[in-house]
């Protein structure tokens, strides 16, 4: 027995491997076959130029230019002089060991990026001494190139695609560049195009050797396609240049099509800086910086109180419900007492006073009694609030707009259900009183509002704003694109407004921004808001925003534009709203003046206060940011 | 050694022998990438070293089968704890490949004392063994024979090298043959049953088994107990057995997590199937069963192999070698080099059962042991069976160290047998 245990073991430990090596040879031996083919196949990819990116006038913005990547393949590593490589490449050893491992970790025969997008300047020296490191070679890539210093946020940027994003989609490889924001992510499927593919098997020094079944699965690479989109280049950049050392967001819609001719954030940076050697350096200082946030596209995604510009919608409404008529006129006792701790306040102007003034005045109670109308025309005030919310909804607000950019907020109109769950007690109208004068509740992108604007310039309609014109030369067919979206307030309601929009400019709040030869609809707003510093809820100056549109018939153009803590509406808002208006339909600047002041004028120390851990004024009375007048230089 | 006695050399051991090394000097230079050939002694190249270290192989077997006889059983105990100490000076002087401080660097060579230590512990366990008085049942006997086996190993393990220490279970066969109970590979088995299948199936299913199982033994054991009349076993013991069993399964999962290392969950991992990872941890063992499946029913031939060829299977030159047999020699190459295996192990049964010298006969047995190992558990590994673990396939695998220790381990069995007519103890 004890001698014929071992026997037993052996025949056992025999049989079974036998048995596997049969099973894996033998039944499933062809299945393997083909899996090792495929091995030793090598596949050499053709990596297609990445499609251009023109304005809506065919000028060039974005571009390719040469790049090298320097890959490594950890089975062909011999021993070498890290300390040589290291200067070569110029990393640290740490840097060059943790790349090489992470090689390693993630394939054994298939080449890694050790140092990515390295431009034709930066890859000269290396070229030669590269040979002598065996398993490192050079891949040639094609990079971005920016015509433009402008609109890196719309824009948005290329990288090296995630390992995530590898395992996800096939079609990604170590090393390729994919969009990662902006137009380039939300097109990348357009841009990037096919690869092409020769497949060749290997001989056994594992070099090509002959093209793989006759090139029976080559492909031939497919260029990426050339994009058209909405922007107007000029606009974009003159827009960007009034906006800097402010903060806040322009969008500028054209009413007749929903194409975005400008969407400009500020802070902003130059595109160029997301390229390159320099890039994840450049990449730290945008994204991770938590007070200027130049990472965050504050033209889609800043959700505000709207402030005034919100009037407009209250009145459109109220017209619609037909709680007012354009004559009847209110009171107005420099404020609205409406039963709370301290009246809504008014600044001093005519009273009583109807719809056209009441816009062209921006006047509170009027609005406040307007909105308490149309809530309290309701049988409770849920029903009330919920018919103000669907007709306030229906100019595009509280949702995501469906633009066709990747980021973007979704804002807020309020409800009958959201203050009923928010307060314990029975709510009335005058407890949501802040909504007729768009602070309480409502917020809106400025997307939000130039595309209400939009609406409003076409009398009761907007097309879905988007940024794509053409693709390959092909203008857009889009349904979601051309297809009316109708508002619930009637076109015969608008007449009224626009004409209330146009007394803004004539004798309202917004006369010093006027366009000798252009009648322009507008509306001013000063936007109160808050933060917390130290956990104390503490006042900053107000948000200076505006909206308008222009012409008046046949409107071309609908803006808005945010400037944050630029205190009242014609400080900042309405002056960089009349250029840009100005620019886009008669092609030049008349109003130097206007130009002079905006680019002299520097916000930085308003965004300071709040650090300074200094008490400290808001809302002065004359701006104080005077400052040199800076070179055209369009960094940050 | 009586004067004018010839030995007699096992002649199928040593044509076994040869055999094992041919096949593995041509697969050493089929998987061999060579970007320019300068014939088969070019030093630049594993082949060429390997056939270098063949040689030096050659000049050891003639030394041993020279020398006296006696020799080691004599210095058995010296040549062990020479061993012991180099292992220990790896700690102090060794270098480090691969992760692993195993090697001592001698010029442009390097030495591996572990391939060394199995040869020098079984001349140690068989001295000990052989003793007069030395018995199994003895307990203390039995502590210092495992005490033998266990010291190197336990110098192995934080090389780190714990593939080449779990080899030193192969003295159970010695042990078993020499006395000692089944029940102790019983209770390794059942161990590593119980702790494999809660990573597969959990710990409740297990419990439920042991359940089952135990009833099923204790109803058993009722009825056989009429027959033979054996004293009744007692309900109470059973319980106990139970009780331990679900504990020890209930820990495993504690084991498992906290005290083995990442690379040893992800490769147990794999081999259940728990995980499926082909391009990181998993990629070797995906790799070398592609080659293995690929080759088919007679292989794709020398030099042809596209896995092979196309260096996708890391290491393949040393503990992945039978990869590379699977893909260019197909079903008969592959079951040709397990035959020859197996024929190795019988043989060495054969022969260590035909020894009159009991220090002869354990050493056989545990010669015969290692290599059945070796043997199982590599090419397990390469076939995806079981977990990787780093050992080499006996005279196949690549490597100067391993290739001497198996030579030393072995020959010096022949030598052994050589003379066991007129070698008494």
């Amino acid at each position: 027995m004890k001698r014929l245990l071992f026997f037993f073991l052996v025949t056992i430990v025999g049989l079974t491997l036998i048995g596997r090596v049969f099973y894996l040879q033998i039944i499933k031996g062809d299945s393997y076959k083909l899996k090792s083919e495929l091995n030793a196949v090598k596949s050499i990819y053709d990596i297609p130029e990445r499609g251009f990116i023109y304005d809506r006038d065919g000028d060039l913005m974005v571009a390719n230019q040469v790049a090298y990547d320097i890959m490594m393949i950890p089975k062909e590593l011999k021993k070498f002089d890290t300390l040589q490589l290291c200067t070569l490449l110029q990393m640290d050893k740490t840097r060059l060991k943790s790349k090489i491992q992470d090689a390693k970790d993630w394939s054994w025969q298939k080449g890694s990026v050790i140092v990515p997008q390295l431009t034709q300047e930066e890859f000269a020296p290396l070229q030669e001494k590269l040979r002598k490191f065996p398993g490192f070679y050079a891949q040639k890539r094609s990079l971005r190139k920016y015509m433009v210093d402008h609109s890196a946020s719309v824009l948005g940027y290329i990288r090296e695609v995630s390992p995530e994003k590898i395992k996800k989609d096939p079609r990604y490889q170590s090393g390729d560049l994919s969009g990662k924001a902006g137009i380039e992510l939300q097109y990348e499927q357009e841009l990037r195009g096919k690869k092409g593919v020769k497949h060749f098997i290997r001989d056994h020094y594992g070099r090509p050797k002959e093209s793989y079944e006759n090139g029976r699965y080559d492909t031939i690479p497919n260029s990426g396609l050339d994009l058209t989109v909405t922007l107007d280049n000029d606009l974009q950049a003159y827009a960007e240049l009034l906006m800097k050392n402010k903060r806040g967001g322009i969008v500028a819609i054209e009413p007749q099509t929903g194409e975005i001719l400008t969407l400009v954030t500020a802070p902003y940076y130059d595109p160029a800086l997301l390229m390159g050697r320099d890039r994840s350096k450049n990449s730290v200082l945008i994204f991770n910086d938590t007070i200027k946030k130049p990472g965050v596209n504050r033209a889609l995604q800043a959700e505000y109180a709207p402030g005034s510009p919100f009037k407009v919608i209250n009145a459109l409404v109220g017209l619609q419900e037909g709680v007012i008529t354009t004559t009847e006129k209110l009171r107005c006792n420099h404020g609205y007492d409406y039963g709370g701790r301290k009246p809504l306040g008014c600044h001093s102007h005519q009273s009583p006073l109807a719809l056209n003034t009441g816009i062209a005045e921006s006047c509170n109670a009027y609005f406040a009694q307007v909105y308490r109308r149309i809530i309290e025309k309701g049988s409770t005030p849920e029903e009330g609030m919920d018919n103000w919310n669907r007709h306030v909804t229906s100019f595009g607000l509280g949702d995501y707009l469906g633009y066709d950019l990747p980021v973007g907020r979704a804002g807020l109109i309020p409800d009958g259900k959201y203050y009923s769950s928010r307060y314990k007690y029975k709510w009335y109208a005058p407890t949501t009183i802040s909504n007729a004068i768009g602070q309480g509740e409502v917020i809106t992108t400025p997307i939000q509002l130039a595309n209400m604007t939009a609406a409003i310039a076409n009398r009761g309609y907007f097309y879905r704003p988007h940024i794509i014109k053409a693709i390959d030369g092909e203008p857009i067919d889009n349904p979601d694109y051309t297809v009316k979206n109708y508002t619930t307030v009637d076109a015969r309601h608008f007449e009224p407004v626009v004409e209330g929009m146009t007394a803004v400019y004539k004798t309202g709040t917004a006369k010093y921004a006027q366009i000798p030869g252009i009648e322009i609809c507008g509306k001013t707003g000063t936007v109160e808001n808050f933060v917390k510093i130290d956990g104390k809820r503490t006042q900053l100056t107000d948000h200076s925003v505006f909206i308008a549109f222009a012409p008046k018939d046949n409107p071309q153009i609908a803006i808005a534009v945010f400037v944050e803590n630029g205190y009242w509406g014609s400080r900042y808002a309405a002056k960089i709203a009349s250029l840009l208006i100005e620019k886009h339909i008669k092609g030049e600047i008349t109003r130097k003046d206007l130009e002079k002041y905006l680019l002299t004028h520097s916000l930085e120390y308003e965004y300071e206060k709040q650090y300074s851990g200094e008490p400290f004024e808001i809302n002065p009375k004359v701006d104080k940011g005077l400052i040199a007048p800076q070179p055209n230089a369009l960094n940050p | 050694m009586g004067i004018g006695d010839k030995p007699k050399f096992d002649i199928y051991i040593i044509l076994i022998y040869l055999a094992l090394l041919l096949i593995g000097w041509l697969t050493i230079y089929s998987a061999a990438q060579v970007s320019q050939y300068h014939g088969i002694l070019d030093m630049d190249q594993l082949y060429g070293k390997q056939i270098l270290w063949i040689g030096l192989a050659f000049l050891i077997i003639s030394f041993i089968l020279a020398m006296d006889v006696k020799f080691f059983e004599r210095f058995g105990s010296i040549i062990y704890i020479i061993s012991l100490l180099s292992l220990l000076g790896l700690f102090v002087f060794g270098k480090e490949l691969n992760g692993a401080k195993s090697w001592y660097s001698l010029g442009s060579m390097t030495l591996q004392p572990s391939e060394f230590a199995k040869a020098a512990t079984a001349l140690a366990v068989a001295k000990f063994l052989s003793g007069i008085n030395i018995s199994l049942k003895n307990t203390k006997d039995l502590l210092l024979v495992g005490l033998i086996i266990a010291l190197p190993a336990l110098f192995i393990i934080p090389q780190p090298d714990p593939g080449s220490a779990l080899v030193y279970g192969a003295f159970f066969f010695a042990l078993h043959r020499e006395g000692l109970s089944l029940w102790y590979l019983s209770l390794v088995l059942v161990a590593i049953g119980l702790f494999l299948g809660t990573l597969v199936l959990g710990t409740w299913w297990i419990a439920l088994i042991i359940l089952i199982a135990m009833t099923v033994i204790y109803l058993l054991s009722q009825k056989r107990r009429h027959k033979k009349r054996l004293p009744k076993p007692r309900i109470i013991l059973f319980l106990i057995i139970s009780g331990v069993c679900v504990l020890y399964s209930l820990s495993t999962n504690y084991i498992f997590n906290n005290l083995l290392e990442d690379r040893h969950r992800n490769r147990i991992d794999i081999v259940l199937g728990r995980v499926e990872d082909n391009q990181g941890v998993g990629y070797n063992i995906n790799q070398s069963v592609i080659a293995v499946g690929s080759g088919g029913f007679a292989g794709k031939g020398l030099l042809e192999g596209t896995q092979t060829q196309g260096g996708f299977v890391p290491e393949q030159e040393t503990d992945f070698i039978f990869s590379a047999i699977g893909e260019e020699w197909g079903f008969i190459g592959a079951s040709l080099v397990i035959i020859l295996f197996m024929s190795l192990c019988y043989r060495l049964i054969i022969m260590a059962e035909r020894q009159k010298n009991q220090f002869a006969r354990i050493y056989g047995y545990s010669v015969a042991g290692i290599f059945f190992i070796h043997f199982f558990v590599n090419i397990g590994m390469v076939l995806g069976l079981l977990p990787t673990v780093g050992i080499p396939l006996p005279f196949m695998s690549y490597g100067g160290s391993g290739l001497w220790g198996f030579t030393i381990l072995l020959f010096i069995f022949v030598k052994l047998d050589g003379h066991r007519m007129s070698y008494e103890h």
